[in-house]
């Protein structure tokens, strides 16, 4: 089937999410990633607080920092005119019939400022918000980014660690909780979306948030159920009703947990769940066929 | 002189607001013919970031002077004192009392934000 427009399996682009956060999203990216034993990207694009480095302990490779244009202006040249604070969308460089005011970290790096002021008096100059890092750990090659303490704006620094996103690998991305624009961000452009979610009211209702956002964004998606147990039927009723595959139950085990609060694999402590994470991977290739979206990389294969 | 006070409503018998780029309204009042005008501030209660700016360039369109509210960021005070906007904090009780707190030489104008950002 590949080749008849569906993403090539080998090189498929999941992106492992949840609404609710602490569900379980690292522990499924970073153990998935370990148990399929070949090579595969792992993008943990949680920049407000990476992980995933501190279960698979890579050797880091490469940094850079992530900087945003910001402006600056030159007061010789400035007119007063207000043409840059009625440009910003943000209150990110105001006027009051004075020099103008910049504050860096309201900024979007937009360049709006500097497109508008006819006196060419403002310069776009870099402003430090983040770090990317890239490693490897046995086949498995992380790519993680930090926003920096007291920046407030994500999206930049998680576009940055996405750069690292190659069409021709196989790649998961560890995405940050909630639906706004960190997690829109990460997820775009993945081919399939794993929603990890728990078994409670809180877990559901989030998950119902996400599988909202996933639709908007046209993006098909299935359900890990993690610390699974008596109350799954919550979260079974509202994959029924939506039509979304379960892909795999990861009990609520004791261990799992232990581990996990020591850096340490559940696929380590615990015999036998490596198999159960390669059939997870199976389960999404086999869901991401049958979503039937083309990817945009093999869409020249219809000429 | 127009004196901005943040307040919880719409009139000088609302209290205080004590936030400032988030507060609900703006009760603009001006010293000389004793008009009160109320002024919206639900884009800034909405905004993401930069509400203490915003509220600045309000107050400034508004023509105001003076500003009584409960406290006051960073980057509000910077922009405050940028648009020439004195600023007097610890303000209480409704407006009619904020401004007759302000007349009395209660209230002492700041040298500087009392809070960090997002505080509330």
């Amino acid at each position: 089937m590949t080749g008849a427009g569906l993403p090539d399996k080998g090189t498929l682009h999941i992106a492992i999410a949840s609404g609710k956060g602490g569900t379980g999203k690292t522990t499924i990216a970073v153990n998935l990633a370990r148990a399929l034993d070949r090579p595969v990207r792992l993008i943990d694009a949680d920049v407000e607080e990476p992980n995933a480095h501190l279960f698979l302990k890579p050797e880091i490779r490469a940094r850079a920092e992530v900087s945003l244009l910001v402006p600056r202006v030159n007061a010789d040249l400035c007119t007063r005119s207000g043409d840059c604070a009625r440009a910003c969308r943000y209150h990110a460089i105001v006027t009051f019939g004075t020099l103008p005011l910049v504050f860096p970290e309201l900024c979007h790096g937009c360049g709006a400022c500097a497109w508008a002021c006819r006196a060419g008096a403002i310069e776009e100059v870099p402003h430090v918000i983040g770090t990317v890092y890239s490693g490897t750990a046995g086949l498995i090659e992380l790519v993680w980014g930090t926003l920096d303490i007291g920046q407030p704006m994500a999206v930049p620094v998680i576009r940055a660690v996405k750069r690292f996103a190659d069409r021709s690998r196989l790649t998961l991305l560890d995405c940050p909780p909630g639906t706004s624009c960190p997690m829109v961000t990460a997820v775009r452009g993945s081919d399939f979306v794993v929603l990890v979610t728990e078994p409670t009211p809180f877990g559901l209702h989030d998950l119902g948030l996400a599988a909202e956002t996933l639709q908007r964004l046209d993006l098909p998606c299935g359900v890990v159920i993690n610390r699974s147990g008596s109350a799954d039927r919550l979260i079974e009723r509202f994959c029924a009703e939506r039509g979304l595959p379960i892909l795999m139950r990861v009990a609520d085990d004791r261990r799992i947990a232990e581990a996990y609060s020591r850096g340490i694999l559940a696929i380590e402590a615990v015999e036998g769940l490596v198999p159960r994470f390669r059939d997870l991977y199976d389960a999404i290739v086999s869901a991401a066929g049958q979503a039937g979206r083309p990817s945009g990389d093999v869409l020249h294969a219809h000429v | 002189m127009r004196i901005a006070i943040t307040a919880e409503g719409q009139t000088l018998a609302s209290p205080v607001d004590p936030r400032f780029g988030r507060a609900a309204w703006f009760i603009v009042y001006d010293t000389v013919d004793k008009s009160a005008r109320a002024v919206d501030n639900q884009r800034g209660q909405m905004a993401g970031q930069g509400a203490g700016v915003q509220a600045v360039e309000t107050l400034a369109r508004e023509g105001a002077t003076a500003l009584l509210t409960g406290h006051c960021g960073p980057n509000a005070f910077r922009a405050l004192s940028a648009a020439g906007i004195q600023v007097f904090l610890g303000a209480s009780g409704s407006v009619a009392d904020a401004i007759q707190a302000h007349q009395d030489g209660a209230l002492r104008a700041a040298a500087g934000n009392d809070v960090q950002g997002h505080w509330t």
